[in-house]
């Protein structure tokens, strides 16, 4: 079975003061620490799991530049057979459409059986790389999967919906499944072990052939900026005794639950 | 100007952000808000009655192949639709769902037209759609404009509407028709999944200690098991906790976990991303340590302590074992 997996390198922002670049629409990556999209990293997981169980090829895919390059080292550390980064200048700010555009381009005419996605990035969390690309290959597509099986030319999967429910869907192949968190446990990757795979050829095709012209260029970024701040929270200040104590104080009275 | 919402549906009940959708579809064009409902066979019109007066029109299709969601099976047929149309929408909006997520951008790849997925916000200016939408993490916003495209797709994050669901109040018409799709779209649907009910029911509580990704390890989950046992409270959490089976699925709080409104929700190294607030966000009283003073769950928090919760949390343990002596 032909398997790829597609993968961002974003900036981890949970911790991190963000600043807007001075064109108004962008983040000021500098100094941020980036790594593998959280979704990517169980889609990966679960290419690997899917190649061990029914044999066959593992091709990793990102468009990035050279920095992004990292994430692609984490899936050959893992099991993937062959990494390929598109990158092209143009590609810089690109939006959903530009991107799977360029998706489109990296797959080339090679037939995948598989190709796994993320349900989402952490950064703008469109959540259309995967239908797009289905769409642009012509190909079956599911969205939010967070459990699968490949039985045959068929893939069992369960969608996942509010509330605690799924649904259960069965999709002919060739297909994108775009994965949610959960489905797995990603594996430990040491730092080691990334150094390995510095050794893994990385192929690097120049995406100055991919057409940016579509409809989906329509969607522009206008700006970029903090959120209008709410009422907020009244802030508790002091030493960790002293914050416990007017929590406690907190609880008793407003809370009346002590 | 026309503008179609696609109604929400799930056994035979409209989902509740289909009222939140013709709300922002009628604020948008100004009353003449289609409501698209694509049901199973002898399942439409019931839910036509669900939404009369709350939209100018209401195109029916009831199909086989929409007794269930599919996903492909909607976006064909919503394409179909809107291709021929007598007045085709200028733009068409769902909801940012579990069904939104994978019909819309779908639909956008087949219509080959410009989509925004999870907008809270949406105007319409001149022959643009701009929307707004919460990027980061919550952290940062972030304006899109779709200009000058014939029709645009947006999905709406549910919940995002300020005021309560307001739309036209007309006699709806019913306008039922028919789309051709094909007989192998390549997705069957198998079977609802409930998720198992597990012992622990955190919607019940009175006080949940919620953590987050910053509890960082499995066993400091200890942190807030002391803290839950000196208050007699109830351990929650957030996804990524029952991602990493640091505790199970049934404590998770947020859209695909549970709502709660506890008396009191102290949140520990929990960000406040929306698919989590928005679960939680009633609650009486929201007490939220996080290292971060930026972190949006202060947005929401009626007290915040910016520190770090493996000193703030064992000290509010403490005072509350002293305090009960
Ligand atoms: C379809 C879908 C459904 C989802 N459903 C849910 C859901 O039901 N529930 C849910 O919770 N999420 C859900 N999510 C995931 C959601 O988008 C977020 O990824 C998740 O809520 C983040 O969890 P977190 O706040 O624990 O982690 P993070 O966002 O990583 O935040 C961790 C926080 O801990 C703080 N921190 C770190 N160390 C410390 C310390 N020592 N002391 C104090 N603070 C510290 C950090 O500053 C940070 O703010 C869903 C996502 C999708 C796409
Ligand atoms: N730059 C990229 N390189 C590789 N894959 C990507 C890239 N951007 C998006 N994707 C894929 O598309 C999924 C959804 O991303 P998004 O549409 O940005 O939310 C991600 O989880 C990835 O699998």
């Amino acid at each position: 079975m032909k398997i790829a997996v597609f993968v961002k390198h974003v900036p981890d922002v949970a911790e991190a003061d963000l600043e807007v670049a001075a064109d108004g629409r962008t983040l000021k990556g500098a100094g941020l620490p980036f790594e593998m999209n959280e979704w990517d990293r169980f889609a990966l997981e679960e290419a690997v799991l899917i190649k061990d169980e029914v044999g066959g090829d593992l091709t990793a895919f990102l468009i990035g530049d050279e920095a992004a390059e990292e994430s692609l080292r984490r899936c050959l550390a893992v099991g993937a057979d062959r990494a390929v980064r598109l990158w092209d200048e143009a590609l810089s700010g690109a939006n959903p459409f530009e991107i799977a555009a360029a998706m489109r381009g990296a797959v080339g005419d090679d037939n995948y059986d598989l190709i796994l996605c993320g349900a989402q990035s952490s950064d703008y969390g469109y959540g259309m790389g995967g239908p797009l690309l289905a769409e642009a290959l012509g190909i079956n597509s599911v969205a939010l999967v967070n459990k699968m099986k490949v039985e045959g030319s068929k893939v069992l999967v369960t969608r996942e919906l509010e509330g605690g429910w799924g649904e259960e869907v069965e999709v002919n192949l060739p297909a994108v499944i775009s994965i949610q968190t959960g489905i797995n446990e990603p594996r430990y990757v040491s730092i080691l072990g990334i150094k390995k795979a510095r050794k893994k050829p990385i192929d690097v095709l120049d995406g100055a052939g991919v057409d940016l012209s579509s409809e989906g260029g329509k969607l522009v970024v206008e700006s970029l900026q903090a959120p209008p701040l709410g009422e907020g929270a009244e802030f508790l200040e002091g030493s960790p005794e002293e914050v416990a104590e007017r929590c406690l104080a907190l609880l008793k009275e407003a809370g009346g639950v002590l | 100007m026309s503008v179609w919402v696609v109604c929400e549906h799930r056994n035979g009940a409209l989902r509740e952000v289909t009222y939140e959708l013709l709300a922002h579809g009628a604020a948008l064009c100004m009353g003449a808000v289609t409501a698209v409902i694509l049901a199973g066979p002898g399942e439409g019109e019931a839910l036509a009655a669900l939404i009369n007066g709350k939209a100018e029109r209401t195109l029916l299709v009831e199909d086989p192949s929409m007794s269930a969601f599919n996903g492909t099976a909607q976006a064909l047929a919503l394409a179909s639709l809107a291709e021929g149309a007598q007045e085709p929408p200028k733009a068409i909006l769902g909801a940012h769902s579990a069904a939104g997520m994978d019909w819309a951008p779908t639909l956008a790849g087949k219509l080959s037209c410009p989509a925004v997925t999870d907008a809270v916000a949406l105007s319409m200016e001149g022959d643009s759609l701009t929307a707004t939408r919460v990027v980061y993490g919550g952290k940062l916003q972030s304006k899109i404009k779709l200009g000058g495209a014939k029709m645009v797709i947006a999905t709406i994050r549910p919940g995002s509407l300020e005021d309560e669901p307001k739309a036209a109040s007309v006699e709806t018409s019913i306008e039922a028709t028919s789309v051709s799709l094909p007989s192998e779209l390549g997705k069957r649907f198998i079977a609802w999944v409930e998720e198992a009910a597990g012992d622990v029911d955190i919607s019940q509580a009175d006080i949940l200690v919620s953590v987050g990704r910053g509890i960082q390890d499995k066993e400091n989950i200890d942190v807030a098991e002391a803290l839950a046992e000196a208050l007699g409270a109830t351990v929650s959490c957030s996804r990524p906790v029952v991602d990493m089976n640091w505790l199970p699925k049934e404590r998770q709080v947020g859209i695909s976990g549970k709502t709660v409104k506890p008396k009191v929700y102290i949140a520990l190294g929990i960000s406040g991303a929306f698919q989590h607030a928005t679960a939680m966000k009633d609650s009486a009283m929201i007490i939220a340590v996080n290292k971060d003073p930026k972190a949006p769950i202060f947005q929401i928090a009626h007290y915040g302590i910016v520190g770090d919760l493996f000193k703030v949390a064992p000290a509010l343990t403490a005072a509350v074992r002293a305090a009960k002596g």
